[in-house]
C-alpha cells in the first residue's frame, strides 16, 4: 500500500512543513555533537547519509504501477510544490556549486548565465507549457510525434531529447560524485556509482510520482543549504538579515580592492585546473563583442531553457492549464531565491579574500602567514588551490592565488570561519541539486524511450506491466551509461550543461513553438527542422572545438545553439510551404490546444 | 471537439497573441536591450549598486518573476472573458 494517495495531496504543506522542521532539528544536532566534540568528516558522513536515505524512503513509498502515476504523477501536483519540484530539477550541481565561482572569476559577464537561466521561463509559460499541459502529452516526443503524426518526426524527437539530457545527465552524475567522494571518503570512481544508486532508488519505483516528491524535499534542503551560509557570513560582516538587498556597498568597495590589488595583471604562472582573479566584478564589457558575446549567451540558455524535456515535462504534472502557468511563476520564484543569492555570494566571498581590512583578507599578506591558514592548507591539499610566490617578494599578489570556481561555494564557509556544521550543510545541499537534476534527466530519457520508441514506434501492443518494466530497465541501463562516462570524466562540469542547451535549442525550440502557434507547420517541416538543426549545430560545435574552425560572429562552442536553431527555423518554414498544409483533424487539434476548456488532445492513459 | 464556435475562438486566440507579444517585449527589453547598455548603466547607482551590474544580478531577475505571475492572471481573465476557462470541477483547491 502507497501513503501517497488521496489527503497526501491535501496535507502537503503540513508534511512538508514536519519534514522542513525535523531537517532543522538535525542541523542543530549535528551543530550540539560538533560542540561535543565529535569530528569534521563523521558530520560530513551523517549528512550526506542522512538525506539521502530520506530521498530513497520517499521514493520507496511512492513507488506504483499504474501508467499515468508513472509517468505524470496522476496529473494531480498542486502548482506551488510543482513549481518546488521544478526549481530542484532544474538546478544543477552546476547551479549549486559552479554559479558563484563563475561569477567570482567571471564577473558581469559570467552573470548572462543567471540572466538566461531565469529568462527562459519567460518563453516556457507564454509559449509551451499551458499549451502542452491541455495537449495531455506524457513525454515532449509524445507531443511532436501527434501533432506531427507519424513514427519519424516522434523518433528525431527522442533522438534530440536523448543527445541533450545525456549530456547533461554525465555532468551531473559527475557532481553527485564529486560529492559523494569528498563527504564519505571514498575514491571518485565508486563515489559515481553510489551517487547513481541514490538516484535509481529515488526515482525507478514511483517514476515520475516519486521524482516529485523527492524532488520537492530535495529543493527544501539545497534552498536552505544555499542560503544558511551567505546569510551567516553577511550577518558577521554586518549587512543584515537580507545580505541580498543591501551588498551594493560590498560591490562598491570590491571596485576600489581591484585598483588597489592590480587586478587584471596577468600571472606568471599557470596551474592546470585553477585561474586567478583577472576580471573586474561589476565593470560591463564595452566593446560590441563583449555585448554582443553577453547577449547572445543569453538567448542560448534562454532558447535552452524552453526546449529541455525534462523541464517541459514537469508541467504535465498539475492538475489543469491554469495550474500549469501558475506553476512556471512559482518555479522562478523558487529558483530566483537561489540565483539571486550566488552574485551576492560571490561578492561576499571576493571581499573576504580582497579586504586588507578584514580579518579574513589574505591579499597583501606575507605567503608564509597565509600558508599558516587552515582552509588554504586543506584546500591545497587536494589540488583546488595554489599560492605561489611568483616575483619572490614573499606577499601575496592577486596574481600569485589561484584556486578552483567551485571552492567559493564549497569552502566559503570555512574561509569566513563558519563551524563545520555548516560545511556538511552545503555538501549535503550539493547532493540534492546533483541529484534532483539527474533525477530528472534520466527519467526524461527512459520515459522517451520506454513510451515513445517501445511503446508508440517497436510494440503497440504491450501492456501496461511490460511497459513499466520496459521503463525501469531502460531507467537502470541510461544510468549506468551515464555514471560510465562520467567515471571517464571527460567533461568539465559547465562546459557539459551549457552544450545541453544548446542541442536542445537546437532541434527542438521550433518544432514546439510552432506546433502551437503556426498551423501551417506541418510534419515534413518538423523532420527538416529537427533533422537539420541538429546535424547544424552539431558539425558547428565540432568545428569550432575540434575541427580548428573560427567562430563566426563570436559564436563559439557555448553558443552553438544559434546557428543550430536559426537553420533548424528556416528548414522548417521552407519545407513546410513547399508541401502540403495539415490536414483538417491536426489543424483542429491546434485549435483545441489553444483553449483551456475541455478534454485534453490525448486521453489521460495512452 | 470541445464546443465552442469558431467566432469565439478567433477572438480568443488573438487576444492570446496580443499578451504573448506583450511579454515577449517587456522580456525582450530585460533581457537583452538593458544588458546591452550595461557599461553606461554602471555610472548609475541605485539601491547602492551600481545599475548595470543590478539589472543583471537581480533587478532582470525580479521583472521576470513579476511578470510571469502577471501574465497567468492576465492569461486566465482572457479564458474566463472568452468562456473557454476550464471547468471548475477539477481540484482546485488553495494549493492548486
Amino acid at each position: 500500500m502507497s501513503i501517497i494517495k488521496g489527503d497526501f495531496i491535501d496535507n502537503l504543506p503540513k508534511v512538508y512543513g514536519l519534514y522542513t522542521g525535523g531537517f532543522v532539528i538535525f542541523i542543530l544536532l549535528m551543530a550540539i555533537l560538533e560542540q561535543a566534540g565529535l569530528g569534521a568528516d563523521t558530520i560530513g558522513i551523517l549528512f550526506v547519509a542522512f538525506t539521502v536515505v530520506i530521498y530513497a524512503a520517499i521514493g520507496w513509498l511512492s513507488r506504483t504501477m499504474q501508467v499515468d502515476a508513472y509517468y505524470v504523477a496522476g496529473r494531480q501536483v498542486p502548482a506551488v510544490f510543482n513549481g518546488m519540484a521544478t526549481a530542484a530539477d532544474w538546478m544543477s550541481g552546476a547551479s549549486f556549486v559552479a554559479m558563484a565561482g563563475g561569477i567570482y572569476f567571471g564577473g558581469h559577464g559570467y552573470i548572462a548565465f543567471v540572466v538566461g537561466w531565469t529568462g527562459g521561463y519567460v518563453l516556457v509559460a507564454s509559449l509551451m507549457a499551458p499549451y502542452l499541459r491541455k495537449f495531455g502529452c506524457y513525454t515532449v516526443p509524445d507531443f511532436i510525434g501527434t501533432r506531427y503524426g507519424g513514427n519519424l518526426a516522434r523518433f528525431l524527437a527522442v533522438c534530440v531529447l536523448t543527445l541533450a539530457s545525456f549530456t547533461y545527465v554525465t555532468a551531473q552524475i559527475n557532481a553527485t560524485g564529486t560529492i559523494a567522494s569528498r563527504a564519505l571518503q571514498i575514491p571518485f570512481e565508486v563515489g559515481v556509482w553510489f551517487g547513481l544508486l541514490g538516484i535509481l532508488l529515488c526515482s525507478m519505483l514511483g517514476g515520475m510520482r516519486a521524482v516529485t516528491w523527492t524532488q520537492v524535499a530535495q529543493y527544501i534542503v539545497l534552498i536552505i543549504a544555499y542560503v544558511v551560509p551567505v546569510i551567516w557570513m553577511s550577518n558577521k560582516q554586518g549587512f543584515g538579515l537580507i545580505p541580498q538587498l543591501v551588498y551594493g556597498d560590498a560591490v562598491m568597495r570590491l571596485g576600489e580592492l581591484e585598483t588597489l590589488h592590480g587586478v587584471g595583471t596577468k600571472p606568471t604562472e599557470a596551474f592546470a585546473g585553477l585561474k586567478a582573479l583577472t576580471v573586474a566584478h561589476y565593470e560591463a564589457g564595452t566593446t560590441f563583442a563583449a555585448k554582443w558575446k553577453f547577449v547572445t549567451l543569453v538567448f542560448c540558455m534562454m532558447a535552452g531553457t524552453a526546449s529541455l524535456p525534462h523541464i517541459l515535462m514537469r508541467y504535465f504534472t498539475t492538475p489543469s492549464v491554469k495550474a500549469a502557468r501558475q506553476s512556471v511563476a512559482w518555479s522562478l520564484f523558487f529558483i530566483f531565491l537561489l540565483y539571486f543569492t550566488a552574485p551576492a555570494l560571490a561578492t561576499f566571498t571576493k571581499l573576504q579574500v580582497l579586504d586588507p581590512n578584514l580579518a579574513t583578507g589574505i591579499i597583501g599578506k606575507a605567503i608564509t602567514e597565509v600558508n599558516a591558514l587552515d582552509w588554504i592548507q586543506k584546500w591545497s591539499n587536494v589540488g583546488f588551490l595554489a599560492i605561489s610566490d611568483s616575483n619572490g617578494d614573499g606577499i601575496l599578489q592577486i596574481n600569485e592565488f589561484f584556486m578552483r570556481g567551485d571552492i567559493v561555494v564549497l569552502a566559503t564557509p570555512e574561509i569566513a570561519g563558519l563551524p563545520y556544521v555548516i560545511s556538511g550543510l552545503v555538501a549535503a545541499g550539493g547532493m540534492a541539486a546533483a541529484m534532483s537534476t539527474a533525477d530528472g534527466l534520466l527519467l526524461a530519457i527512459a520515459n522517451a524511450l520506454s513510451h515513445d520508441l517501445y511503446y508508440k514506434i517497436i510494440d503497440p501492443k504491450a501492456d501496461t506491466k511490460h511497459r513499466l518494466i520496459v521503463a525501469r530497465v531502460l531507467l537502470i541501463v541510461i544510468g549506468a551509461a551515464a555514471a560510465f562516462v562520467a567515471s571517464m570524466k571527460l567533461t568539465s562540469i559547465l562546459g557539459a550543461v551549457a552544450w545541453a542547451f544548446d542541442f536542445a535549442m537546437s532541434g527542438l525550440f521550433f518544432p514546439l513553438v510552432l506546433g502551437v502557434w503556426w498551423k501551417r507547420a506541418n510534419r515534413q517541416g518538423a523532420i527538416a527542422g529537427m533533422f537539420f538543426g541538429l546535424l547544424t549545430g552539431t558539425w558547428y560545435l565540432y568545428m569550432v572545438k575540434w575541427g580548428g574552425m573560427e567562430p563566426w560572429l563570436y559564436i563559439d562552442h557555448l553558443r552553438f545553439g544559434i546557428i543550430g536553431a536559426a537553420v533548424s527555423l528556416v528548414a522548417m518554414i521552407v519545407v513546410s510551404l513547399a508541401t502540403a498544409e495539415p490536414d483538417e483533424e491536426t489543424q483542429r487539434m491546434v485549435d483545441e490546444v489553444r483553449i483551456p476548456k475541455g478534454e485534453s488532445v490525448l486521453s489521460s492513459t495512452h | 471537439m470541445t464546443d465552442v464556435d469558431q467566432s469565439t475562438r478567433e477572438a480568443h486566440w488573438a487576444k492570446t497573441k496580443g499578451l504573448m507579444i506583450t511579454t515577449l517585449i517587456i522580456w525582450f527589453i530585460f533581457s537583452y536591450l538593458v544588458h546591452w547598455f550595461a557599461d553606461s548603466l554602471n555610472n548609475v547607482t541605485f539601491l547602492g549598486f551600481p545599475l548595470g551590474f543590478y539589472m543583471a544580478a537581480q533587478g532582470s531577475l525580479v521583472i521576470f518573476v513579476v511578470l510571469i505571475f502577471w501574465f497567468a492572471r492576465r492569461q486566465h481573465s482572457i479564458d474566463v472573458e472568452h468562456g473557454v476557462a476550464e471547468d471548475e470541477d477539477k481540484p482546485s483547491g488553495r494549493w492548486n
